[in-house]
Formats: structure tokens, sequence, C-alpha cells
């Protein structure tokens, strides 16, 4: 019988700490598989964040180093400048990217450091237990926004990919969802532009990517879907934001 | 054999360039700043990499991800730029990751001013950051000792998988001395198995300090960690004494302090009396014992140091109540001469 699906070789066998509907596992594997698909493996040196996906080192069969919370573009400049032509990125969420790391990722991308990031958009805090993240939408209750976000006093949430396009040495951004498998299959395309672009030594890339979190949305796992679909989306519409490959 | 007159600091990044360090990451900041624009010009055409980072913060982490690699990397600063990279210090202590650090005291606290100081004491030989680590904290008195030191400090990182922080007072680091450079046959090699170079042909490497199992492995980490540091300190101290043996008050200083109270102990003893000196090269480990060796009833230690009194609680605790122990020196900018700290000498004998 011919095997049609199998797990990637980039990940191991350990089994995940993830909730029930989060859309981590589906990242990682994604991430794992283009690293299969481009065959670097052997010259992939990782960065994980703090957050929910801290533990990512345990699940990817390659190299990984931690990073203090927000700090992951610049322990990667570190070790991209060392080894240039090895594969270098960040996986973070958008607490550790954009709030506390914010000054890290806009710094490392206005140097152009030929790293991809891989963040993921879930628009809480998940670790900490669901507070208010630069992402949470407008009126979205969380643990620290228990009336909803209200933009008057807490501001805006944040559009990363929009924010960093104007840098030059910005050469791709693109955001995507996992809320469908047609979705999900064109995260992997935008994954794997990317991590070409970075194999082509162009420059700066990152992959936005609008993930559930159905413990910290006290919603299940097919209401957090549709949530995405519904509500997230329309904030954080998705689509390349950046192509100068 | 060659000396060429140079500054402490060209004397750091000089050195770090000839132990092999090839990677600098750092932000601007009195009194250091000839460190990163010397390396700024030096590193590419030795075929290293030098980055200006956009903060402390990001340097120090900077210097994280390339010591996760394996090379030997350094970053330098001054007082409140070094506050801010205590958290990557902590990280970097905990993963155990090689590599070098210098912090050229100014006046504090807060932005303070930029003339000489001792004031981080503390916060070089008491961790600076949160949990239990220590770093290895080396204190020269001249620029030529700053340039033997960094040749040390590389070495010392990678022997023991620890950050090395080189402390100088910014007297020290813009004073032009005449140096014999380190020769480049003083770098010590280190297999560096546990480094992130890719998973070729080897299980994949993970640097990490998070330990979230229900076991007890971060307390497992803290005693692995302490074995380290006792090792360190088994096998580390460094101390100069200077006409110890009859002396009747010793001063313990070290860089700038101590270089002067030894002048100051030499009027002292052209006047009859008879004064000595203990200077700790390493700061952390601290040489307890020898200071302890010299306490006694009759015997009275003076703790000269650039800073409100910060050494002076190591000496404290290292006589444990065997002598009189007293402090002189102020923070801020304050550097002694060899007649105030005679004047003191003779006010305590």
């Amino acid at each position: 019988m011919a095997i049609v699906f199998k797990k990637p070789r980039s990940m191991t066998d350990t089994h995940m700490h993830y909730c029930p509907g989060c859309g981590h596992g589906v990242a990682h594997r994604l991430v794992a598989e283009v690293i299969d698909e481009l065959n670097v493996r052997e010259e992939t040196i990782a960065v994980a964040p703090v957050g929910c996906a801290v533990l990512a080192y345990d699940y990817w069969d390659f190299d990984v180093t931690e990073s203090a919370h927000g700090r992951a573009p610049a322990v990667a400049t570190g070790i991209k400048r060392v080894f240039p032509d090895k594969v270098v990125f960040t996986y973070q969420g958008d607490g550790d990217l954009i709030s506390i790391g914010g000054n890290e990722l806009l710094h490392c991308a206005n140097r152009g450091e030929n790293i991809t990031v891989v963040f993921i958009n879930n628009t809480v805090y998940g670790m900490t237990g669901g507070q208010m993240a630069p992402t949470t939408l407008p009126g979205q209750k969380t643990t620290t926004t228990p009336l909803g976000r209200d933009p008057a006093t807490e501001g805006h949430p944040i559009r990363v990919c929009e924010l960093l396009s104007s840098i030059p040495g910005v050469k791709y951004l693109e955001r995507v969802s996992l809320d469908k498998t047609a979705n999900i299959i064109k995260a992997r395309k935008a994954l794997m532009k990317a991590f070409q672009a970075q194999l082509d030594k162009k420059g700066f890339s990152l992959v936005e990517m609008l993930t559930p979190c159905p413990t910290n949305w006290g919603m299940n796992a097919h209401e957090s879907l549709k949530f995405i679909s519904n509500d997230v989306i329309k904030y954080f519409p998705t689509g390349v934001i950046k192509d100068e490959l | 054999m060659t000396k060429i007159l140079i500054k402490g600091n060209i004397a750091i990044a000089e050195s770090a360039v000839i132990a092999g360090c090839r990677y600098y990451f750092g932000y601007p900041i009195t009194p250091q700043n000839e460190i990163p624009m010397y390396l700024s010009g030096r590193l590419p055409e030795a075929g290293g990499v030098f980055v200006q980072a956009e903060s402390e913060l990001a340097a120090i982490n900077m210097v994280f991800g390339a010591a996760a690699t394996g090379a030997r990397v350094m970053t330098t600063t001054s007082s409140p730029g070094y506050s801010l990279m205590q958290e990557g210090i902590s990280y970097i202590a905990a993963a155990e990751l090689p590599c070098v650090l210098a912090n050229i005291m100014r006046g504090g606290p807060g932005l303070g001013n930029i003339a000489p100081a001792q004031a981080d004491y503390f916060q070089a030989v008491k961790g600076g950051g949160h949990g239990d680590y220590r770093l290895i904290v080396l204190a020269p008195q001249s620029v030529q000792e700053t340039a033997d030191l960094t040749m040390e400090a590389f070495n010392l990182a990678d022997r023991y998988r620890n950050p090395v922080l080189l402390l100088l007072d910014g007297l020290l680091a813009l004073m032009s001395e005449p140096v014999e450079l380190p020769k480049p046959d003083r770098i010590e090699k280190y297999p560096k198995e546990w480094a992130l170079t890719g998973a070729k042909g080897r299980s994949r490497n993970v640097i990490r300090t998070l330990w979230l199992n229900p076991d007890d492995r971060v307390t497992k980490h803290n005693c692995h960690l302490l074995e380290k540091y006792d090792r360190i300190r088994n096998e580390l101290i460094k101390y100069e004494t200077y006409k110890t043996e009859d002396a009747d008050l010793i001063i313990v200083a070290y860089g700038t302090s101590a270089r002067v109270s030894r002048t100051g102990i030499d009027l002292a003893r052209q006047a009859g009396i008879k004064a000595g000196l203990i200077r700790p090269v390493t700061l952390w480990p601290f040489p307890e014992k020898v200071i302890r060796d010299a306490a006694g009833p009759g015997k009275k230690f003076l703790s000269v140091e650039m800073s409100m009194g910060q050494l002076v609680e190591d000496v404290r605790l290292a006589v444990n109540g065997k002598s009189e122990v007293h402090h002189f020196g102020i923070g801020g900018g304050w550097v002694p001469t060899e007649v105030e700290v005679f004047e003191k000498i003779k006010e305590l004998v």
C-alpha cells in the first residue's frame, strides 16, 4: 500500500502540549514540511519565542534555540551574521513579536536581515492566560479587557505586515489564515515562498498566520475557526502585502 | 618586543580581534565608544562582522545568537547600557553560552554622568539579572593588563561555557599606555559540540533555559551551574599582594583605585606606617581566603573604591569580624589621589 501521508522528517515524535483546536500544531507542521521540501533540515537553525510556542524545540527535529521574550529577531541576527548561508527563522506570537519585541522586529527588518519570521497571530496572549495582545480586535473580550478592547484607551490592533511594508529591506510579506483547508494550502505556499526568498538571499521575509486560540477565546475548535473566517480576517485581510522577489 | 601606545578601550578591541573574536554587536554609549568605532573598521578587515544594534537589549541578544553558534563574540557598554543588558546576560548564563562583555563604568545611578566610577560592582559580581548565576569578572588596573585579560576572557568563556565580564572604570578605558599586545598563540581551543551549526551528521542541538517538566529540572540545572561555579572558585581566583606581610593596615582595591592606592602605600611606608595592598584581579570569584588569612586582631582593612561602598561589603564578609573594615570613596566621578589615600591611612593607623 502506498504511503500518502506521513510525519515530516523535520518533526519529532513528541506529543504536543497545545490545547485542542490550537493553530500551533498545524503551523509547526507546515514549517516542517517546507523545510523538508526545500531539503534544508540540516542547514536550519530556528529561534523559538516566549509564549505557547516556546516548546517548539521539542517538536522540530533541527537545531533550535530559545530566546528571551520578543528578542528572537536579535538572536536570529546574531546567528545569521555568523552563518549567512544557513536557513535561520524565528517563530513568534503576537505579543512576542509586536508588543515586547517590536523594536527588535523593526530594526531586524530595517537591516534587511536575510531571515524569515513565522508570525502566529491569534489575537491574544496564550500562555499567560488570554490577556489583550497588540492584535486583539476592537471590542474583543480578553482577560485584561473584560468589557472588550476599547481603541480609545487601548489603541487599535497593529497590522504587522502593513507596518513593515514600507521598509526597503523587507522583501516578502504575506498574511494567511489557518481557518480552512484551502487557506492552509495557501499558507504552505506562502512559507515556501518566504523560505525560498531566504535561500535566494533576497532579504527579510515574514508570513503572518491567523490562527485559532479556542481556549482563550472561550470557544470550541469549530467556533474559533468560524471566528477567524467571520471576524479576524475582516480586520487582518489575507493576501500578499509585499512581494519584491 | 614591540610596544604601542593605545587607550584601554582600544586594547580591549584589538586584543579581542587577536583572540579570534570576529563578531561584535554594540550600541553607542560614553565612555566606551572607541571600542565600536574601532571595531566597525577593524572587524570587516579581519573577515568579521560589526553590527550597530538598535539598543543594548538587542546587542546582548545578538551576542546570544552568535555565541549559540560557537563563535567568539563580544559586546561592550557603559553602566546604563549594562543595566539594559541584564535580561540577556541572565539568559546567556542560564544557557551557558561563552561570550565576553565589557562594562566601562561611569557615574550613576540613573544617567549619572560620563566620569569614571566603580559603582557597578554589586551588579557585576552578585548577578545583575534574575536568577542564580555568576559571571567571571576580571578587573585590570593598567592598559597592558586590559589587553592580557581580554585574551584570557575569551579563553575562560570557552573553557567554562560562561560569560566573562571585563570591569573597568572609565579612566582606565580612556588612558593611553604603552602595550605589548597578546600573541595569538595564547588562544585556547575547546570543543563546542553543543553549538547550533545545523543538524548535519548528528542529532539536533537545542539551546534552552526553560524547563517546565513537572520534575526538578530547574533545580538540577541550578545545581549543575553551582558545581561549575565551585570549580571556577577553586581554579580561577587571581589577586596581587603588595607589602602585606607585616602590614597593620591592608587596603583592598581594584582597577584605578588599586593603582593609586599602591602609591599611597609607598607614601605611608616612607612615613613609617606599615600599610599593604590586596588587589583582586578576579572580582568574581573573589579572593576571600587571602583577605581572611590576613585578618586578625590589631589589623585594619580599608576598601578604596570609586563608589559609595560596594566592594567593602565583600571585604567585611571575608574578614568576618576579625578586623576593623573601613571604606574610603565616593561614586560619580571622584578618583582617589595617592595623597588622599595616604591621609586616610594616617587617620586610621
